[in-house]
């Protein structure tokens, strides 16, 4: 008999999993990327306060990694692309999204620069085989490396203070750079990007260094209350933000199933990435036409009266024709709003006449509410402290 | 530096009449061929001191009319005489065809099957004369289609509904059905899969045969052979006022603002020209020509599965008599190819990169019609031989020699004591043509023609109707709509449809 | 008396059929030469305290439409998902199936990392064909020549399920109808094993290989089916595949109509130009307004309808109908679960379907035997042990092994086949068990052994060929059965069709049944008894 027996263990466990797991309290996991994932490890009020205000820590192991390097890599990440990655510098990171040869997004993600001809794309979804077709012509060379990598997203006002405090100084780390540290005899990185709105930072490592780091982490970040948060708050923050996320906001291109699904970055609000400068990219010619014509779609930040969520609720104008739906919304504990992310139809993105129909459950039965909402800026919720320089102490 | 309107990149049939119908509607056009001589899969060779053969093809099922008449080539001294089939198989007498005549037990079925093909055939033929039909309600030429469609519907109900049945069939069942001879049926398997990476098994294979037959009615040959042909189109090209440069190879196509705008040579030499055509392969224009840098990715890595799988082997002989084919007359095609199955089975292996122990064949004798293409007395055997492995496992070599000599014992059976009398032979394999002609996969349609290749997909839905995505480059050869075959049609409706785009 | 209908053949499409036609208070009589019912969809126990799935064995396509209209459910009819399967490579590697996606990923990426997300890209663009022609399944195809109003209406439905899909899919679609799966598998993967268990769809029950255009239509035949909305997967008939004809009966009976075994048609009886009822081997007639056959086309025509009533050019047309057998079929009692050193232990796979063809060449080999008058000598074989899932079909502890095996022609090398060729063609199915599975053939209590000549024997599939009638574009749409009778109508007025070789073509469907019972039901001017086909949403 052979010895594979991975069909037992369907979901990955994280290199971070013995410390996940017995913290997680509720045993809520949900799967990730492949992965086994914390949704909740006891409270998610309890953990969204963390982030807002205090240090919070999520395993973000899943997150897919793909390592591109060689003397084409800048050309090709531009071709791939709709950001300039020549433009990225050394040491710097970038939000960035790609698309098809229609111009619709494939995905979203964040491109680091290791070196000159060093790239580490994180995202999402998979996308080896593009990635691998696109390469043909290029001399780089793409390896997936996300079970190389192990990272921690660290976030909340504390969390320059909690890593000052586990001996790693990051105050002079602008927003969307990254460094790196020494640590337990090797180095680690820390870049500071994160996915709440808030201030942050992200932590990449082997993953033979994820146990002790996390010990080291929670140790010197205890007097911070320091606290692991799933996936649940996390999302709850990334809405204050205005954050999308691909598959929740968007349906990737290679995934939708249904030929209208697909949107392009003008229409999700994305156009301001795109580099029109800098020579051929995958769909730049469509998204050409489609600038040229008008977008379909669009996507707006909403503020929803009263105090019930919008979430999987569907837009009117004029209470009457169906003018799109929300893609994500909740809450805000920061705000005291309901917000909500949505796609409309483009000629709605003013929001004039604008409606939600949401069926709010109570005890068993839905109340059916029809109410008139307004078109605001994302994000909903952007404290100065974000990109302050020096990073806040506290 | 003289500038151009249009650089055409290759010079062979299709390049011709693209760029003879362009510079007849007054463009300034360039036209850049890689060889010495123009002509491409048309031209000559002395493959031995002294004997000369077609280069690649070596008949035609006639020209396109419109580039016929269009560039005036009778007056450039082209004429065609027709050319009979005889069918040898086993130890039977040779028997012969002419169109849908023959005799045998079988003559009168196999006219009415002629008959029933070529009516197919007419009226899908007026596809062949223009862009292919996109899939999209708008902007279509809706007036020539419901014409196109009503000559169809105009067949009368029985034979429409047959020709929907029969449009995707296998040649195989269609020669089950309506014929008895194993010759004939043979003769028809071969026909329908000649060039084409398909057995007469294969659904879809008899839409080849009524392709073939949409070109024309038979098999010609050109007064003076292939190279007439290709120097008189070039005659034409060249009295049309199209500027031809040979020994000129493409490097590159580059681009400006996401335009295509001229052309690199291997010599280094820059030409820019408001448009470039590429009249050779579409795989290797975009892939070599452009690069992946000013192509979409999707559209790029589609490019790289244009099919082009060539199973044509390329025979030619010189001998020091002439060949008798059991009193066939050598002034005719010789087609051995003994039944479908013997067809088939010469398939089976090269799905494996293997050769076949029986290949099938067209032999023509050149000499019959061209005396002083080898020393007097002396004869040139040129054959298309199928199947050949484009990948052979065994490695080149081996696979040619293989081949080599299971083609000559299958001439010898037919043709006793014409191993004696060989004083030199060459067998290109599928590797060897795309080497010397620059045909992808040594595919002679520079992308199967086959149905999946076809129409608007032919070679690739973005690039269909001879534009490309890149905008200033467009597509003129065999790997556009309608295809190859030595007819010229794929260029002289890239022609128009720039002309058209311009207007 | 005279039966509202006579319906020749107890096979699935024509108790389907008689079911539809009975709810609508039509006297139906379904008259069955079999002592037993079932036709292909049949369950017998030629072993003792054996239930075998002798000719289909797996159910995915069978409308649940029609389970639903008919009331199956209440006449016992459960259909059980199984789980995955695996692909045996030579050398004792081996390829899983898993229905859990992320565990599927992850064993394709043991064998490539780029096809096992490729597959995802893969079975989307799948989908999306199956999206387009499953709407087409429960209707009766146009006729092109047709001026028809109604012909003409469907026509533009047509054109109209066409324009709902970009430029660019259209023409994929096209190019996807007309390719061979080889091609379009070598678009998307690099590994052959992963390329070879792909392919097993596009070749099941048809007489093409791998490498022949078309075959990835056929793929599309064995994925528009569903399991509770899971489309392309694939489940077994809980009793055996025999529980879909049972179920049917006592629906039809309960409808208050009859089924009669054992009663085999000589000929239908044609009077001025109309059928009138059958006449049966014993020389009883049984009298009919209409007769409908589930026979396939040739059966019906060519040996139960005397020539001179039909035009010549259908007899013609029939005639050269291609319904070349390819498979053929092992059913085997196991004394106890084979083991298969290559899976691990406990491995969920044999719960699912095991293969032994680890690329497509092989299997393209298979196909050239077959073409040369051969079985194939390294054969492509589908082999399910029901029993691994269905507790009902054997006694504890003992199982029932179904082998699909593929290729088989209808003749050997222009001849019958013998007894001796079915024992070697028995023999090198059991040998390639064997070889993966040391020990198995000392657990074998009993074989039964179904060539192509045992399928038409005893079946009446014409050449053994399981589909009535290839899935070749020639035959499909309104080409099927043939051209100008695709509308379960023939030559003869009141004499129907309803079998596989209409529209939509075989496989355990019934919607060639349930269209068959419409158009009937059309004519007589009587209220339809079937619900729509459900929305592709």
């Amino acid at each position: 008999m052979t010895n594979l027996t991975h069909f037992r263990t369907p979901l990955r466990h994280t290199p971070f999993h013995p410390r996940t797991a017995s913290a997680n309290r509720l045993n809520r996991w949900g799967p990730w990327a492949g992965c086994m994932t914390s949704l909740c490890y006891g409270d998610v009020d309890m953990e969204y306060t963390a982030i807002r205000n205090a240090a919070s820590v999520y395993d973000l192991c899943p997150m897919v990694k793909y390592r591109v390097t060689g003397p084409d890599a800048a050309d090709y990440l531009n071709r791939l692309m709709i950001r300039n990655a020549a433009k990225l510098p050394v040491g710097g990171v970038h939000y960035t999204a790609w698309c098809d040869d229609d111009g619709k997004l494939l995905d979203d993600g964040t491109l680091f620069r290791h070196g000159p001809e060093d790239y580490l794309i994180c995202c999402q979804e998979r996308h080896l085989p593009w990635l691998l077709d696109s390469a043909q012509g290029f001399d780089v060379q793409v390896a997936e490396i996300t079970e190389e990598i192990a990272a921690l997203s660290l976030q909340g006002p504390c969390s320059a203070s909690v890593l000052a405090a586990a001996g790693l100084d990051v105050s002079a780390l602008k927003p969307f750079r990254m460094a790196r540290f020494p640590f337990a005899g090797g180095e680690i990185t820390i870049s500071r990007t994160g996915f709440t709105g808030d201030l942050g930072y992200e932590l990449w490592m082997t993953p033979d260094q994820a146990l002790p780091f996390w010990d080291h982490l929670f140790a010197a970040g205890a007097p911070w209350g320091i606290r692991p948060i799933g996936t649940d708050a996390l999302d709850l923050a990334r809405i204050e933000a205005g954050f999308i996320i691909t598959n929740m906001d968007f349906v990737p291109a290679h995934q939708a199933l249904r030929e209208d699904r697909p949107r392009s970055p003008l229409e999700m609000g994305l156009g301001w990435m795109i580099d029109w400068e800098k020579g051929n990219f995958t769909g730049r010619r469509a998204l050409l036409a489609e600038k040229a014509q008008g977008s379909e779609w669009a996507l707006v930040g909403l503020d929803v009266p009263g105090n019930v969520s919008a979430e999987g609720s569907i837009l009117y104008h004029d209470k009457k024709h169906e003018a799109g739906f929300v893609t994500a919304a909740a809450w805000s504990p920061a705000l005291k709003a309901s917000v909500a992310i949505a796609q409309v139809k483009a000629r709605h993105a003013g929001g004039d006449n604008l409606w939600v129909e949401i069926y709010a459950l109570r005890e068993l039965q839905y109340v059916k509410l029809m109410l008139p909402v307004r078109v605001v800026e994302r994000p909903f919720y952007n404290p100065a402290r974000r990109r302050a320089m020096p990073p806040e102490r506290v | 530096m003289p500038s151009f309107d249009v650089i055409v990149i290759g010079g062979g049939v299709n390049g011709l009449a693209c760029a003879a119908r362009l510079a007849g509607k007054g463009r300034k056009v360039l036209l850049l061929e890689a060889g010495a001589v123009p002509g491409g899969g048309a031209g000559e060779r002395d493959f031995a001191p002294g004997y000369r053969a077609p280069a690649l093809a070596h008949l035609t099922q006639g020209l396109d009319a419109r580039v016929l008449h269009g560039m005036g080539l009778a007056r450039h001294g082209l004429a065609f005489d027709p050319v009979a089939t005889t069918v040898l198989a086993g130890q039977a007498a040779p028997m012969v065809v002419q169109g849908g005549q023959t005799s045998g037990p079988d003559a009168a079925a196999f006219a009415a099957l002629h008959a029933k093909l070529s009516a197919f055939a007419r009226v899908l033929a007026p596809f062949r004369a223009d862009k292919p039909p996109r899939l999209v309600a708008e902007g279509q030429p809706w007036g020539r289609l419901l014409r196109q469609g009503l000559a169809i519907r105009g067949l009368g109900r029985d034979d429409f509904r047959e020709l929907l049945r029969m449009v995707l069939i296998n040649v195989h069942d269609v020669a089950e059905d309506e014929l008895t001879d194993d010759r004939l049926k043979g003769l028809l398997a071969f026909d329908a899969t000649l060039g084409a990476w398909l057995g007469p098994r294969s659904p879809n294979s008899l839409i080849l045969y009524l392709d073939r037959l949409s070109r024309g009615e038979g098999p010609l040959w050109p007064r003076g052979g292939m190279g007439a042909l290709a120097r008189a189109m070039a005659a034409a090209a060249t009295a049309a006022g199209v500027a031809l440069r040979c020994d000129a190879r493409v490097e590159s196509i580059f681009t400006e603002g996401d335009r295509a705008v001229g052309v690199r040579l291997v010599s280094g030499e820059e030409i820019r020209a408001g448009l470039v055509v590429s009249a050779i392969n579409p795989r290797t224009t975009f892939r070599a020509l452009v690069g992946p840098r000013a192509l979409d990715a999707g559209f790029f890595r589609r490019t790289g599965h244009i099919r082009s799988r060539g199973a044509a082997a390329k025979l030619h002989l010189a001998l020091t008599g002439l060949p008798d084919f059991r009193g066939g007359d050598p002034a005719s095609r010789l087609v051995i190819a003994p039944s479908s199955e013997a067809v088939e089975a010469a398939f089976n292996p090269v799905k494996y990169g293997e050769v076949p122990k029986a290949p099938v064949m067209e032999v023509i004798l050149p000499t019959a019609r061209e005396a002083d293409w080898a020393p007097a007395g002396h004869h040139v055997l040129s054959a298309i031989v199928q199947y050949a492995p484009h990948a052979p496992m065994a490695g080149l070599e081996a696979a040619r020699s293989e081949l080599l000599e299971n083609t000559l014992a299958v001439l010898e059976a037919q043709a006793p004591g014409l191993r004696g009398r060989i004083a030199h032979a060459e067998l290109l394999m599928p590797q060897d043509i795309e080497a010397r002609f620059g045909m992808v996969g040594g595919n002679w349609h520079h992308g199967e023609l086959a149905v999946e290749q076809m129409l608007f997909n032919r070679p690739l839905p973005q690039a269909a109707g001879y534009a490309t995505p890149l905008p200033g480059l467009w597509l003129a050869g065999a790997g556009s709509h309608p295809g190859g075959g030595i007819n010229g049609a794929a260029g002289w409706n890239a022609a128009g449809a720039i002309l058209e785009a311009r207007a | 008396m005279t039966y509202d209908a006579v319906i020749v053949g107890a096979g699935h499409n024509g108790l389907v059929t008689a079911c539809y036609l009975a709810r609508a208070g039509m006297k139906v009589c379904v008259v069955e030469k079999n002592d037993w019912i079932g036709g292909a969809a049949v369950s017998r126990e030629l072993y003792p305290g054996f239930t075998y799935s002798n000719c289909s064995y797996v159910s995915s396509l069978f409308r649940p439409e029609i389970m639903r209209d008919l009331e199956l459910s209440k006449h016992g009819l459960q259909i059980l998902p199984y789980e995955g399967g695996a692909v045996f490579q030579q050398g004792g590697g081996y390829l899983g199936m898993f229905r859990d996606h992320d565990a599927n990923r992850r064993e394709f990426a043991r064998h490539s990392r780029r096809d096992a997300e490729a597959y995802d890209i893969y079975a989307r663009d799948i989908l999306r064909f199956c999206r387009f022609i499953r709407p087409m399944l429960m209707r009766t195809p146009p006729d092109p020549s047709s001026f028809r109003p109604r012909d003409l209406a469907e026509l533009m439905w047509l054109a109209r399920q066409m324009g709902a899909l970009s430029e660019g899919q259209r023409a994929e679609m096209v190019r996807f109808w007309t390719m061979s799966i080889s091609d379009y598998l070598d678009e998307y993967f690099e590994s052959p094993v992963i390329k070879g268990y792909l392919a097993v769809s596009a070749i099941i029950g048809t007489a093409l290989g791998p490498m022949s255009p078309g075959s990835a239509y056929v793929l599309l035949h064995h994925y528009m089916g569903d399991v509770d909305g899971n489309v392309g997967a694939w489940g077994f008939a809980r009793g055996g595949m025999g529980a879909i004809t049972r179920a049917l009966t006592a629906s039809l009976q309960a409808a208050g109509g009859e089924v009669r075994t054992g009663s085999g048609v000589d000929r239908i009886a044609v009077r001025d130009g109309r059928a009138t009822g059958v006449v049966l081997a014993n020389g009883d007639e049984i009298a009919g307004r209409r007769v409908i056959s589930n026979m396939d086309v040739k059966r019906t025509f060519l040996k139960h309808v005397e020539e001179k009533e039909l035009p010549g050019d259908f007899v013609r047309r029939v005639k050269a109908f291609k319904i070349r057998g390819s498979s053929g079929k092992l059913n085997i009692a196991l004394d106890a679960a084979p083991v298969f050193p290559a899976l691990p232990e406990g491995a969920p796979m044999i719960r699912g379907d095991l293969h032994f063809t680890d690329s497509i060449e092989r299997m393209e080999r298979g196909y050239d035997d077959w073409k040369a008058g051969h079985y194939s000598r390294d054969p492509f074989q589908d082999v399910m042990i029901p029993t691994m899932i269905d507790p009902t079909m054997t006694p504890p502890g003992k199982h029932f092994m179904s082998c699909f095996v593929q290729y088989a022609p209808p003749k050997i090398e222009g001849r019958a086949w013998t007894d001796a060729d079915r024992d070697g063609f028995r023999d090198t199915c059991l040998n390639q068990i064997e070889s993966y599975s040391p020990g198995f053939k000392d657990r074998v209590l009993h074989v039964e052994v179904r060539t192509p000549r045992e399928l038409e024997a005893e079946v009446g599939l014409t050449e053994g060929n399981i589909f009535q009638g290839e899935l070749t574009f020639d035959q499909l749409l309104f080409n099927r059965p043939v051209p100008g009778y695709a509308q379960y109508r023939s030559p003869i007025r009141d004499l129907w069709m309803c079998g596989s070789s209409t529209h939509p073509g075989g496989g355990v469907m019934g919607a060639p049944g349930r269209n068959a019972a419409a158009e009937v039901l059309r004519e007589a001017k009587l209220k339809p008894t079937m619900s729509d086909a459900y929305a592709v949403l």
